[in-house]
């Protein structure tokens, strides 16, 4: 557990890049520090590994505060994820992962064995052992980054925007690998970003900072978008912030009804409906064909593909999408493993969701604070 | 005239014996390795500190720029006027000599070493010390391997001067391949001039050769573009099968030199630093 306690950090000239910052990130959970530039978010973080040294107030990690522990036993028990991944160029991808181990006194064998170990965790091909950061793309960097921030499995992560020097593709998949990696790991994660779509996508709980270094909002990421506490967190967080919102609600039992089903290689005759649900072999949605417009067999490319599909138990925000965006204006659901259950319309998914409960409000004088 | 000097080259009298072509280029290459050894000793741990705590940049900037400037064969004479009276014997010639190629030697090699230091990327820089390294493994484990092809260019740089200019040494009396031109000047023996001019141009050129071996060997492959991609030359491909055009290795320059100085001096400048 990290926790700020009355942390400011003034510069000699007077500026105050963080106010008084209290905050704590809970053991096992990510913690999102996130806001403009000039917030303080990067300051903050650097503060607990002591990169910057606070003027006043303190940090502890675990009841221990960090000021009176020594700096490089201090660093080297905390995994450091930074923007460009800061390989080292002049070792290769193994050597790299194996830095801390190395700094702590691991022999070789077991750091290499360690290395080999992360590499695969991280999704990282075994030919990229001996090669070195110049012949790796952003994406694959910033996998050896993160590999190497685990390298001596340390209970506490601290990553600066790691994941905003790669292109939006690649982005996504490393932060749906990093999340898929800490339900395994369950590390305490302070996480630094200027992407409100990012720090509500990764965050237990998300910090929004404003500038000058002052904590606007401390809350979960469903809680900040239905009760910003300000015009300013209200503003950062986004304008369509009530559908985002939806992504946080779990789908209720819907009204789903049956759909006419084909398979590709069938042909129409009989159908009446204005559209038909083609499926594969083994009931997987594939995508929408209009009967009447279909002379002879259905062929792969005759296929609408516009609609999404949703799962019945993903979040409500699935469900309105595969309604809106089906070309029958009918929403396909799944189940787990992709199976057609039924489909759905989107009044039907509005009517669950004026139903759902919204987050309760714990202080209705002060609907922005922090929920107990 | 290019058969004189083949006959002169190729007399085997020319040779031999304590002025002989092999004792005089012994001589050469043990002054220009005693200048460029002291020079290392001072610029090298020098240039490092300067990078390593961007502490008086400025003042190394300006001393080297200076002692660039000083005319080596002034200070040669101002070095025996001033040294020649309190030394004896050959000490006399052969301490002013060292020292006016020492002072030649520092600057590049000087520049060189903070300038590798300065050029790290400040990325890798900042994660080494937030892993926990302390300043001083900073510096031995990533800040110097980094630095080493401009320690490298810097040293190869000296070497070339050091080399060229230990012909110097003749003119107060000691030895070294710059005897062949000074005496062939006093006698007029212009083949033994030219053979002189060709033996130290040569000889510079293969000290550089040797330095360029040593540097291939010290310097990581993956600081040089020199490495060899297994699988044959497919662009990088992330391990979920998006390619990436970034991940292409660059070609390396293998030999570093003035330009790559400059140019890697601009490129550790224009590194952003997204801070909040």
């Amino acid at each position: 557990m990290i926790v700020f306690d009355g942390v400011t950090k003034r510069y000699p000239g007077g500026t105050v890049a963080v106010d008084n910052l209290s905050l704590v990130a809970p053991n096992g959970k990510i913690t999102v520090l996130v806001g403009p530039s000039g917030c303080g978010k990067t300051t903050s973080l650097r503060m607990v590994n002591r990169m910057i040294r606070p003027t006043s107030g303190t940090i502890t990690l675990d009841g221990r505060d960090t000021a009176r522990m020594k700096e490089s036993d201090l660093r080297r028990g905390m995994g450091y994820v930074i923007q460009h991944a800061g390989l080292f160029p002049h070792r290769t991808v193994l050597e790299n992962i194996g830095t801390v181990p190395r700094l702590l006194g691991w022999d070789r064998r077991r750091t290499d064995a360690r290395a080999h170990e992360l590499m695969e965790q991280v999704g990282l091909d075994e030919v990229f052992a001996s090669r070195y950061p110049s012949q790796l793309s952003g994406g694959q960097q910033q996998r050896v980054g993160v590999a190497r921030a685990l390298a001596a499995d340390p209970p506490v992560l601290l990553m600066d925007e790691p994941f905003s020097a790669v292109d939006p593709v690649v982005r996504e998949q490393l932060q749906d690998e990093f999340l898929r990696l800490q339900d395994e790991l369950g590390k305490t994660i302070l996480f630094v970003t200027h992407d409100i779509d990012e720090a509500i996508k990764l965050g237990d709980q998300i910090a929004v900072l404003r500038v000058g270094g002052v904590l606007a909002q401390l809350a979960d990421p469903a809680y900040l978008l239905n009760h910003p506490v300000d015009d300013f967190v209200a503003d950062f967080v986004g304008r369509d912030r009530g559908y985002r919102a939806l992504s946080f609600q779990p789908t209720p039992r819907l009204p789903l009804r049956p759909e006419r089903t084909l398979l590709i290689g069938e042909t129409t005759q009989g159908v009446a409906q204005d559209w038909a649900l083609v499926v594969d072999d083994a009931n997987h949605p594939l995508g929408w064909v209009e009967p009447r417009r279909v002379t002879g067999e259905i062929r792969s490319e005759m296929l609408h593909r516009g609609g999404t599909v949703a799962r019945a138990s993903g979040p409500l925000r699935g469900a309105l999408d595969a309604a809106l965006s089906s070309p029958s204006r009918r929403g396909v659901i799944v189940d787990d493993s992709g199976s057609l259950v039924g489909t759905v319309q989107a009044h039907e998914v509005l009517n669950a969701i004026e139903e759902a409960a919204r987050p309760e409000v714990a202080d209705p004088t002060n609907p922005g604070a922090p929920a107990r | 005239m290019i058969n004189d000097v083949a006959s002169w080259l190729l007399d085997p009298a020319h040779w031999t014996g304590p002025d002989g072509v092999p004792a005089r280029t012994w001589e050469h290459i043990w002054y220009s390795g005693v200048s460029l050894l002291i020079a290392s000793l001072i610029a090298v741990p020098a240039g490092l500190l300067i990078g390593h705590t961007g502490r008086g940049r400025v003042v190394a900037v300006n001393l080297a720029g200076a002692a660039r400037a000083v005319p080596s064969l002034g200070l040669l004479f101002i070095m025996v006027l001033f040294l020649g009276p309190r030394l004896s014997g050959d000490a006399a010639s052969l301490w002013p000599s060292l020292i006016v190629l020492i002072v030649l030697a520092i600057p590049p090699i000087l520049s060189g070493a903070y300038a590798g230091v300065e050029g790290v990327d400040p990325a890798a820089r900042d994660a080494a010390r937030g892993m926990g390294m302390t300043g001083w493994e900073v510096l031995s484990r990533v800040e110097v391997p980094c630095a080493l092809p401009l320690i490298f260019s810097g040293l190869r740089s000296a070497a070339l001067q050091v080399v060229a200019t230990a012909t110097i040494a003749a003119i107060v009396g000691i030895g070294g391949l710059g005897r062949l031109l000074i005496d062939g000047q006093a006698i007029r023996d212009f083949p033994q001039m030219v053979s002189g001019a060709l033996l130290v141009a040569v000889l510079a050129l293969l000290v550089d050769l040797a330095l360029a071996g040593v540097q291939r060997y010290a310097v990581s492959p993956g600081l040089t573009g020199r490495t060899t991609t297994r699988g044959g030359g497919r662009a990088a491909t992330d391990a979920d099968g998006t390619t990436d055009a970034d991940g292409i290795p660059a070609p390396g320059a293998v030999f570093a030199g003035e330009k790559e100085l400059a140019v890697r001096r601009e490129a550790g400048k224009t590194e952003p630093r997204h801070n909040s």
